[in-house]
């Protein structure tokens, strides 16, 4: 009850002129990142990041976080109007998007994706509301051991969820981590890997690492395709979109099916992608009209964006319950409250009150405004695309190069942002994961200081991490989860044989 | 490095293939762990009276990688036929990357020597007129008005100042 209570408050923080025109301002940069390919909602924010430096806390991840929520309503334009998804987790988006586009069912077709993002991202919400101060609270019992064995969970499903070779996400896992460790070592005052190089002692900023990877890298592999877009206009009125409402319950099972998936996804770091992914493939089996899939079906719509946006959302609850993001985005944001001076887990729940309910009520608020701006704006943003891409990608450039420079004032960032620029595209085309390196690269230095502190108090007696129930169980989920490409693989000869 | 002698129907050829790539980004993660190895055990990897030593978590972390990218390596080195496309990089592709990568990377260097805002008109304005066949009298014009906008959003109303370079271009505005 009293959590209702302090939504209540939260509702009252966002509500003040300064923060909805954040809102808004955030959700109408949130579209054009979402809508422009190259431009992601990971690196969008990582480069608006530094500008929110000096605000208060509460503002600045208000605006941030929807950036979030434009950038997954955003994907969807770009999918359905253009064939070419602006975010990785509208891909599955076009399959069925963009037919309907084709058959003169644009409007259809955006209204029902809007109106499942908002599902979705609404579900998503509540489950946060309502299970998040729990977690924490839960979490508050947390020592060392336990945060580890946390933190092993976490990076160990990669693995276990992941698609592709498990041995390239432990490589993209532990150059993140050690990326992590260059630099001055905080315990002993060490240096750490820094090869002599002065300029390395201040460590690599995962900001830049981001900008590098997602910005550049997606401008290199978006130039392979030496794209040219040609869209399909992008007609939406008041009678299409009720029109449309009136038809999106008969999916309702669908819809259900894929928050559900969303919402796991998101909270185990599987991330929108594979959730948008998962939740069509699902869907295309389950549907009696499964066999027309890929020719234009609303329901083949619904179920990805529906996916994606829970996921996307969820991804969330686990950062503000223990401070571990259960996506690229969310370890952004992640970073964003380590450079606010706020220290995030569960003690979160407990000090700032203002800042998490705040936050949350913001995601209510902020995705209502989103799912209003997107109906009524999508000509607007579909002529973004409309600009060619020879104008926009250098622009993209020099965004990248502007959000590089004001992270540190270091002119020594941007050359790093280029060299990780290249990275990601070879990363990218040889399907070395990103989303690993990135989370280990933010959590490395939380996640060592929490196994030094619980390798002292055992005395560097690994049984620790067995050593009651709780740790125990989550330790133990986490090597399942390590190995479970093997086990998997076991199961499947011994089923064959 | 590709020359740019453009024949249209060559475009289409492998210029490197999957598996000679995944070979090459394997032994250079490998070499990348090997290194991060070394440096930790150099800077102690054991325990201490203290507790761990710095390189403690570094030398497990490296460890991992020299293993995971062997493996990889491994993986490439045996197989024949990898799964997916044979072609990492076609010839056509990698002109189109080369001819953002290379100029992007002028740009960088420009910042450096002119600062941010008249690299950046620069760059724009070239970028419109040979990638994308625009003349001069509508890139130059564009280029401009989002540099001074630039200007504008960063030093004037954000008050974040952005890198002016060795040479100072725009010391005249007075920001």
């Amino acid at each position: 009850m009293s959590d209702l209570n302090l939504l209540f408050h939260g509702f009252a923080v966002v509500l003040t002129p300064f923060n909805i025109g954040l809102m808004f301002l955030g959700i109408v940069l949130g579209v054009i990142i979402g809508v422009l390919p190259g431009l992601g909602a990971a690196n969008g924010i990582a480069i608006l990041l530094p500008l929110t430096f000096t605000m208060p806390p509460t503002s600045a991840i208000i605006m941030l976080s929807c950036i979030y929520w434009g950038a997954l309503f955003g994907g969807a334009i770009a999918s359905i109007l253009f064939n070419i998804p602006g975010e990785p987790w509208s891909v599955a988006t076009t399959f069925d998007g963009y037919p309907l586009a084709q058959k003169g069912r644009a409007g259809e077709a955006l209204t029902a994706s809007f109106t499942s993002s908002f599902i979705g991202a609404f579900v998503a919400v509540l489950l946060i509301t309502f299970l998040a101060p729990l977690i924490a609270r839960f979490a508050l019992q947390f020592g060392p051991p336990e945060f580890f064995s946390v933190y092993l969970l976490t990076f160990c499903s990669f693995v276990g969820m992941g698609k592709g070779s498990a041995w390239k996400i432990i490589v993209s896992m532990m150059l993140g981590f050690a990326l992590s460790a260059v630099g001055i070592d905080i315990v002993t005052g060490q240096l750490r890997l820094t090869f002599g190089f002065p300029s390395l002692m201040k460590g690599f900023d995962f900001l830049i690492a981001v900008i590098g990877l997602f910005g550049i890298g997606e401008i290199l592999l978006s130039m392979e395709e030496g794209l040219a877009f040609h869209g399909v206009p992008a007609k939406i009125n008041p009678k299409v979109v009720l029109e449309t409402w009136k038809k999106l319950p008969h999916y309702w099972l669908t819809s259900l099916r894929s928050c559900l998936i969303g919402c796991w996804m998101g909270i185990t770091p599987g991330g929108a992608t594979p959730a948008s992914f998962m939740s069509y493939g699902v869907a295309k089996r389950m549907s009696k009209d499964g066999d027309k899939f890929g020719k234009g079906q609303i329901e083949g719509v619904v179920a990805p964006e529906t996916a994606a946006h829970a996921a996307g959302t969820a991804a969330l609850l686990p950062m503000l319950a223990l401070g571990i993001p259960g996506s690229p985005t969310a370890a952004v944001l992640l970073g964003g409250l380590l450079i606010w001076g706020l220290q995030p887990g569960p003690l979160l729940f407990v000090e700032q009150k203002d800042f998490v309910w705040g936050l949350i009520a913001s995601m209510y608020l902020g995705n209502l405004a989103g799912l209003v701006i997107v109906l009524t704006c999508v000509p607007l943003f579909a002529a973004i695309l409309r600009v060619p891409f020879s104008i926009i990608a250098p622009v993209i450039v020099v965004i990248c190069a502007i959000g590089a420079y004001t992270v540190h004032n270091a002119m020594l960032d941007i050359w790093l942002m280029m060299i990780f620029g290249v990275v990601g595209y070879m990363f990218k085309k040889l399907d070395y994961p990103l989303a690993p390196l990135v989370l280990a690269l933010v959590l490395g230095d939380r996640a060592e200081d929490s196994f030094r502190q619980a390798m002292l108090i055992a005395q560097g007696d690994m049984r620790i991490f067995f050593s009651n129930a709780l740790v125990g169980t989550i330790t133990g989920l986490g090597l399942i989860m390590l190995f479970w490409p093997v086990v998997s693989r076991g199961l499947a000869k011994v089923r064959g044989a | 490095m590709a020359k740019h002698d453009s024949t249209s129907q060559d475009d289409g050829r492998s210029i490197v293939s999957m598996r000679t790539m995944e070979i090459a980004i394997a032994a250079i993660l490998l070499a990348f762990g090997a290194t991060f190895l070394y440096s930790s055990y150099r800077l102690g990897f054991r325990w201490a009276d203290d507790g761990p030593q710095s390189g403690f978590f570094p030398f497990y972390v490296s460890l991992f990688i020299c293993v995971a990218s062997g493996a990889t390596l491994l993986q490439a080195i045996l197989s024949k036929s990898a799964a997916g496309p044979a072609t990492f990089v076609e010839r056509g592709q990698l002109k189109q990357v080369l001819k953002v990568l290379i100029p992007a990377g002028l740009f960088v260097l420009g910042i450096q020597l002119i600062g941010i805002y008249v690299a950046s008109a620069i760059y724009i304005a070239l970028f419109m007129n040979l990638l994308g066949d625009y003349p001069w009298k509508k890139s130059v014009p564009l280029a401009v008005a989002i540099s001074v906008l630039f200007f504008f959003m960063f030093e004037v109303w954000f008050q974040v100042p952005l890198f002016k370079g060795y040479w100072n271009l725009t010391g005249w505005t007075g920001f």
